[in-house]
């Protein structure tokens, strides 16, 4: 696949210079927030785009993706918890352990479709989270604390700001070449032929559901991976990671940065939560502005940012 | 047995309650096929101004009255401003739009009514208990949010089924672009229908508020209960969302009730009081899953289009 020069490439590699660089700007400037903030941002990124695999490409728009932040998150919380600390053991648990949930939820929720859904895999991830919430042991309501971070035997220090940042990053990049792979696989095509037309695949003989399904579980699997970073960056994991709201969140980034582009849903994550920071900084009311300007871009901005840039760059 | 009357009969309130928010969701979803999360936000404003404009005029009924035309105005403007303009678009441009509502609706609530929670108070005629069946006394109150509902459910149902306004919306329902050729003004009577889910949503929420406080995200728990309900009911129907409202009320009522203790006989004391929260928090959405499972489409599936 030959990458066009376009506005679009172009501010997909303008993001992604940025996030590279950012540490250095942050070194420079002293400012160490910034750090903080952007490595949520890689992190929920991730998880945006492992959404948009599903959702922009495949056509299932899940309301549930949430629940694999959690599901990643307390598989590091509760090992760490039981004093097995090193990753090696707690990132392949956390991705297993999100395939396996998607899995079954994918096999039960793909017999429905649309709106049915949208509500049904919403109706699993609050399952998941009421029983992280009845997780007694693993602080309930209250959530966990992580005392220690993962430990990967010497080779990175997820304590060490810098290089954690750029873990995540890895991460981010390797998750978006991944995707790239598959849409452009074989597999991926089936997919999003499935998404244009699921009767007419089915026709020439494409077993439609056990595609979706092999395409929900690798998103799930990803987002797994996001959970369990996540839960690295705050020490701490919680039931409202899996809150309905926070599956929104992450819809919200997708589309607002563009269903079914590669780098939509990063350039949607950064927007999304560096609007939310700079909003708040300038009022606490700053949901004030988010809510409308959000309404504003379904309105007026198809396929978002992405779209728009797209349309720009045709003139 | 007292307990389990009791019981029985919070739960057909509570079924209740979450009808009058599922029937406007229904209505709305199968009629302009618009998915809607800020209803809840609607439920939301509906307590809140019922809790300031009794408290304004000193009458819980002029109040609610009150309240109840505020919420029909406020759900006419969004629909008329802003939500008109989504029709026919993608459900997820729908989610997208109503969920920034909800987060506007929830800040404007912060910086109007401030950020702790309101009550509204009950006037003295409604807190006295009502001897229902011999020897079994039941809050008026409750008694009284049953009755409303239950008629605002006959009515809805004559309404839709009986009028010439009912005959339109379910002709709109069926086929919009020919009911508009037949000199209809169908815009009109979508605002209408929009208007009136948010009443409903707002009498939910006006009914529900001296039970629980009046506070900011109060629509959002519930939001997803109504959208239970109207999956499991099948979207679109109303009669659908009716008997799914009253099963979902009552499995959710009486397993908050009566799991903890089922579970003890099973299982030891402590694992059964941790597990018996979470279980009974899942229950509905373990029915809601398994009705789609077994019937995609919920139980009473309006007729196709």
């Amino acid at each position: 696949m030959k990458i066009e020069p376009n506005v679009r490439n172009a501010a997909a590699v303008l993001v992604v210079a940025g996030l590279v660089l950012l540490p250095l700007y942050s070194a420079l400037s002293g400012n160490v927030f910034i750090l903080t903030l952007f490595t949520r941002i890689v992190i929920l990124a991730l998880a945006a785009a492992s959404l948009n695999l599903i959702m922009g490409y495949g056509g299932m728009m899940s309301f549930g993706h949430a629940a694999y932040l959690g599901i990643g998150g307390y598989a590091v919380g509760i090992l760490a918890q039981e004093g097995f600390g090193s990753g090696f053991l707690q990132f392949p648990v956390a991705l297993a352990a999100s395939a396996l949930f998607a899995l079954v939820i994918g096999a039960l929720s793909l017999r429905t479709r649309g709106v049915y859904f949208i509500m049904i895999t919403l109706a699993f991830a609050q399952m998941a989270y009421y029983v992280a919430s009845g997780l007694a042991r693993y602080g309930g309501d209250d959530g966990l604390t992580i005392y220690k971070r993962s430990t990967f035997a010497g080779l990175i220090n997820l304590s060490n700001r810098v290089q954690f940042y750029y873990l995540c990053l890895a991460c981010l990049l390797g998750v978006i070449f991944l995707i790239w792979r598959i849409v452009n696989s074989r597999f991926g095509l089936v997919v999003q032929g499935l998404r244009s037309n699921e009767q007419r695949m089915q026709a020439i003989g494409f077993p439609a559901k056990r595609y979706q399904l092999v395409c929900f579980v690798i998103a799930g699997t990803l987002c797994g991976l996001a959970g369990a970073l996540l839960a690295n960056n705050t020490d701490f994991v919680s039931p409202a990671v899996m809150y309905w709201t926070r599956s929104g969140d992450l819809m919200v980034m997708v589309i607002l940065g563009g269903m079914g582009s590669l780098f939509g849903p990063v350039i949607g994550a950064v927007v999304y939560l560096v609007l939310e920071e700079l909003l708040s900084q300038v009022t606490e009311y700053w949901a004030l502005i988010m809510g409308p300007l959000l309404l504003f871009v379904v309105l007026f901005g198809r396929g978002g940012i992405m779209g728009m840039l797209g349309r720009f760059s045709r003139g | 047995m007292l307990l389990v009357v009791e019981q029985i009969l919070n739960g057909l309130q509570f079924g209740l309650l979450l009808f009058l928010l599922a029937a406007g969701l229904t209505l709305v979803f199968g009629i302009m096929d618009f998915v809607n999360l800020a209803h809840g936000s609607l439920y939301m404003m509906g307590a809140y101004f019922a809790a300031t404009f009794v408290a304004w005029t000193g009458s819980f009924v002029l109040g609610a009255v009150l309240a109840l035309g505020a919420t029909l105005l406020l759900g006419i403007v969004l629909e008329f401003t802003a939500l008109r303009h989504l029709y026919g678009r993608d459900h997820l441009d729908h989610v997208l739009a109503t969920f920034g509502l909800i987060l506007f609706f929830n800040e404007a609530v912060r910086l109007v009514w401030g950020p702790a929670g309101l009550a509204l108070p009950l006037p003295a005629w409604l807190t006295v208990p009502v001897q229902i069946l011999p020897g079994i006394q039941y809050p008026a109150y409750r008694l009284a949010i049953i009755v409303v509902a239950l008629a605002v459910a006959l009515l809805l149902y004559l309404g839709v089924m009986r009028t010439r306004v009912g005959m339109l919306i379910r002709a709109g329902a069926s086929n919009r672009e020919m009911i508009g050729a037949l000199g209809i003004n169908i815009k009109l009577l979508y605002t209408l229908v929009f208007g009136l889910g948010a009443a409903l949503a707002g009498l939910a929420g006006m009914m529900q508020a001296p039970i629980l406080t009046v506070q900011i995200g109060m629509g959002e728990n519930i939001l997803i209960l109504a959208f239970v309900v109207i999956v499991i009911g099948g979207i679109g129907s109303i009669r659908g969302a009716f008997l799914a409202a009253i099963l979902v009320g009552l499995i959710d009522t009486l397993g908050r009730a009566f799991l903890p203790n089922l579970l003890r006989q099973v299982l030891s004391g402590a694992a059964a009081s941790t597990a018996a929260p979470a279980l009974s928090s899942m229950l509905i959405y373990l029915l809601m899953a398994i009705v789609l499972v077994l019937r995609p489409e919920g139980l009473f599936p309006a007729s196709k289009r």
